[in-house]
């Protein structure tokens, strides 16, 4: 992209840590910094317990920041509000859920979930304009104005999801974030959510953070895409840079195990399987976190945490192989590797 | 190919409060020796329901068996008495299961639960399994196993759960293996992890592997046959490469349309409209009708026969019929050729 683009959200060095007892501590987010552009689909994937959901809602304010900030359109969220302000401030941003069984309250109609957050902030004047609204919002997400009328448990997983969707969008708000929307829906109806999600951004200028675990439906819907793994950020890129050319050991290994629905090509790939698990957030290893698990792990990654740069425009990565200060024993290493095949 | 397992014509019902669900309805398919069948489809396609009543899994009631038959070793698995079947279960066929987290004891040490099948069906000594047992540990790839066998599900992680299910479901030396899902709730690289020993243990033991999934990825990384469910129905049957390459049920289209490819810019993923047939009243003729874009007046009247397209390969769809309008595989659904650009 050519044109300058306006940051809606920067987040600088943000951290969530839960107290578990006296003595231990689990950092959940551990010093995380990006920005997020305005009409940008942000993309943050990595695999459970990585803190991915932690960051969605600390940037949210639905945690408050352990450390760090976060700026949404000038204002700091973090800061301490009024309940005028909050009010406000929680109508420019809404959530969508990832379980549409658990996220909808069973014993309220559609029609009221949706008109929930309408009739907190006072957006309509009459229960007339209010019907006319929510019947609006029903056609936007596909379902039909007599399902207003229903309950939750009355709707398959896709409409619920679709329900929820609609729920966010009724406060008009600038920024989404969707914690896994899709995940709990079989394939057919995760592509038409997906699809739903692509509209709605289009036709509304949204700006979306999209948290998922699934790589190939974050590529598709997101122009950037960060890579969490164990409260930091490994690397972030446009999104086809990043699966075309992926810089970081663990973003190679994520990509590399997706299985893709194409045999031939499962049966030719060579694929990085990486060993063990993630360890536990509560004691990260020292250093580099993914030195555990890192086939190219070096000596200098256990003392020294890697920094944060970007090596290409727009590529930022974390890690010491792409650093010009310690790569030199990686390098070796390689060099080492062509000479003994030559031999 | 000898045949190993046979299933004719087989019928499940569920008595449920009001309404007859039909989960499966009349499915017939046979496990050869040696392989891996993958049965793919949505959730309530009876995809589970199927690989269940090989076990007998099904409570009856609510569920019955109203017709067809289970043929394994000469013997109908379905005339069997609940005696009889704890003799198969465990020993000639056993399941692992989506979920690690429940499916194990919470109460009971890992090496019990794999001591459990040894002590029944092989006559083994306690101390026998308890060696059996470590060396289980080791096959599935669990580090210090003298150590782990004592310790409690809750004290290993997501994948070492799943890997211990496995050792606990290959301890006999079973000649069939179900898999329900075996990696839908792991991450990408535990997932990686466990369809490469699953490989690994089908070549070592030579134990055919029926797979339940969802997943397209996982089905072309492991499968040699495939399955395609829909609506309590097989739609269609094939070697892999002729599912992923030479589909020929709109459904199966459908599905292969719906996966983000990695290497190529969508804008829109194609998706199948609505959502899946309610099996209490399921529709007379073809289960896909309402959501196919190619559907003729005799679909929703009779349902199709199974056609053979080629000795592997046989589909039940009204488009192959002599008769029909000739249809070409939609764009979306070509896998051939892409995906070439992988990591």
């Amino acid at each position: 992209m050519s044109y300058e683009k306006e940051k809606l959200l920067e987040i600088k060095d943000l951290k969530k840590h839960f107290k578990l007892d006296r003595n231990s501590v689990l950092k959940a987010v551990d010093g995380i910094t990006f920005d997020i552009y305005k009409g940008e689909a942000f993309g943050l994937v990595g695999e459970s317990g990585c803190g991915k959901s932690t960051a969605g809602r600390a940037i949210m304010r639905l945690y408050g920041a352990t450390e760090g900030k976060v700026t949404f359109d000038g204002e700091d969220v973090h800061q301490a509000k009024s309940k005028k302000q909050l009010k406000a401030f929680n109508r420019s941003m809404q959530m969508i859920f990832q379980d549409p069984y658990a996220s909808l309250n069973p014993r309220m109609t559609v029609k009221d979930i949706i008109a929930e957050g309408i009739d907190i902030h006072g957006l309509i004047k009459s229960s007339k304009e209010r019907t006319i609204r929510v019947n609006e919002l029903l056609e936007i997400v596909g379902l039909n104005k007599d399902h207003g009328n229903r309950y939750p448990h009355e709707f398959s997983g896709g409409q619920r999801q679709r329900i929820g969707i609609a729920r966010a969008l009724a406060v008009s708000p600038e920024f989404i974030v969707a914690d896994e929307p899709i995940s709990a829906l079989d394939v057919s109806i995760q592509a038409q959510v997906v699809n739903l999600l692509k509209r709605l951004q289009r036709e509304h200028g949204l700006t979306y953070l999209f948290i998922a675990h699934d790589l190939s439906m974050v590529k598709h819907i997101s122009d950037r895409v960060g890579v969490m793994y164990l409260g930091k950020i490994a690397e972030i890129a446009k999104s086809d840079e990043l699966y075309r050319e992926p810089l970081h050991p663990y973003t190679k290994a994520l990509i590399s195990a997706i299985p893709i629905a194409n045999p031939r090509v499962e049966r030719s790939r060579e694929r990085i399987i990486l060993e063990g698990d993630v360890p536990s957030p509560v004691n990260p290893p020292s250093g580099c976190r993914f030195r555990t698990r890192c086939p190219l792990a070096m000596d200098v990654c256990a003392k020294v945490e890697p920094t944060w740069q970007e090596y290409k425009q727009e590529h930022w990565v974390a890690c010491h192989v792409y650093d010009d200060n310690y790569n030199e024993e990686y390098k070796n290493r390689v060099n080492k590797k062509i000479e003994n095949l030559q031999v | 190919m000898s045949k190993l397992l046979e299933v004719k014509n087989l019928s499940v019902s569920f008595d449920t409060y009001g309404a007859e669900v039909k989960a499966v309805r009349d499915v017939s398919f046979q496990l050869n020796k040696k392989e891996t069948l993958a049965i793919v489809g949505e959730s309530g396609s009876g995809k589970s329901v199927t690989a269940q009543s090989v076990m007998r899994l099904v409570p009856t009631p609510p569920g019955k068996f109203v017709g067809g038959e289970i043929r394994y070793n000469e013997e109908n698995l379905l005339q069997k008495t609940e005696k009889q079947m704890e003799s198969i279960r465990g020993k000639e066929i056993s399941m692992i299961f989506q979920d690690p987290m429940t499916s194990l004891n919470p109460t009971m040490t890992i090496g019990k639960q794999i001591a459990e099948g040894l002590i029944k069906h092989q006559n083994m000594s306690k101390k026998e399994a308890h060696l059996r047992g470590i060396q289980l540990l080791k096959l599935v790839g669990i580090p210090t196993p003298e150590v782990r066998i004592k310790q409690y599900p809750h004290q290993y992680s997501g994948g070492m759960r799943q890997r211990a299910m496995i050792a606990i479901a290959l301890s006999c030396n079973p000649k069939i293996l179900i898999a329900d899902e075996p990696t839908t709730a792991l991450d990408v690289t535990i997932q990686a992890q466990i369809l490469e020993l699953m490989r690994q243990i089908q070549e070592e033991t030579g134990t055919a592997i029926i797979l339940i999934t969802h997943d397209l990825g996982v089905v072309a990384n492991t499968a040699s046959r495939v399955a395609v469910m829909y609506g309590g129905k097989i739609v269609e049957t094939g070697t892999v490469d002729e599912i992923f390459y030479e589909p020929k049920h709109p459904y199966t289209w459908g599905l292969l349309g719906s996966m983000p490819k990695l290497d190529t810019e969508q804008e829109e993923l194609q998706v199948i409209p609505g959502s899946p047939p309610d099996l209490a009243e399921p529709p007379k003729g073809c289960p896909f009708v309402a959501r196919c874009p190619y559907a003729m007046n005799v679909c929703s009247d009779y349902m199709p026969a199974y056609t053979s397209v080629s000795s592997t390969h046989e589909a039940a769809c009204w488009l192959i019929d002599a008769r029909a309008p000739k249809v070409d595989i939609p764009e979306s659904a070509i896998v051939e050729g892409k995906d070439i650009y992988v990591i």
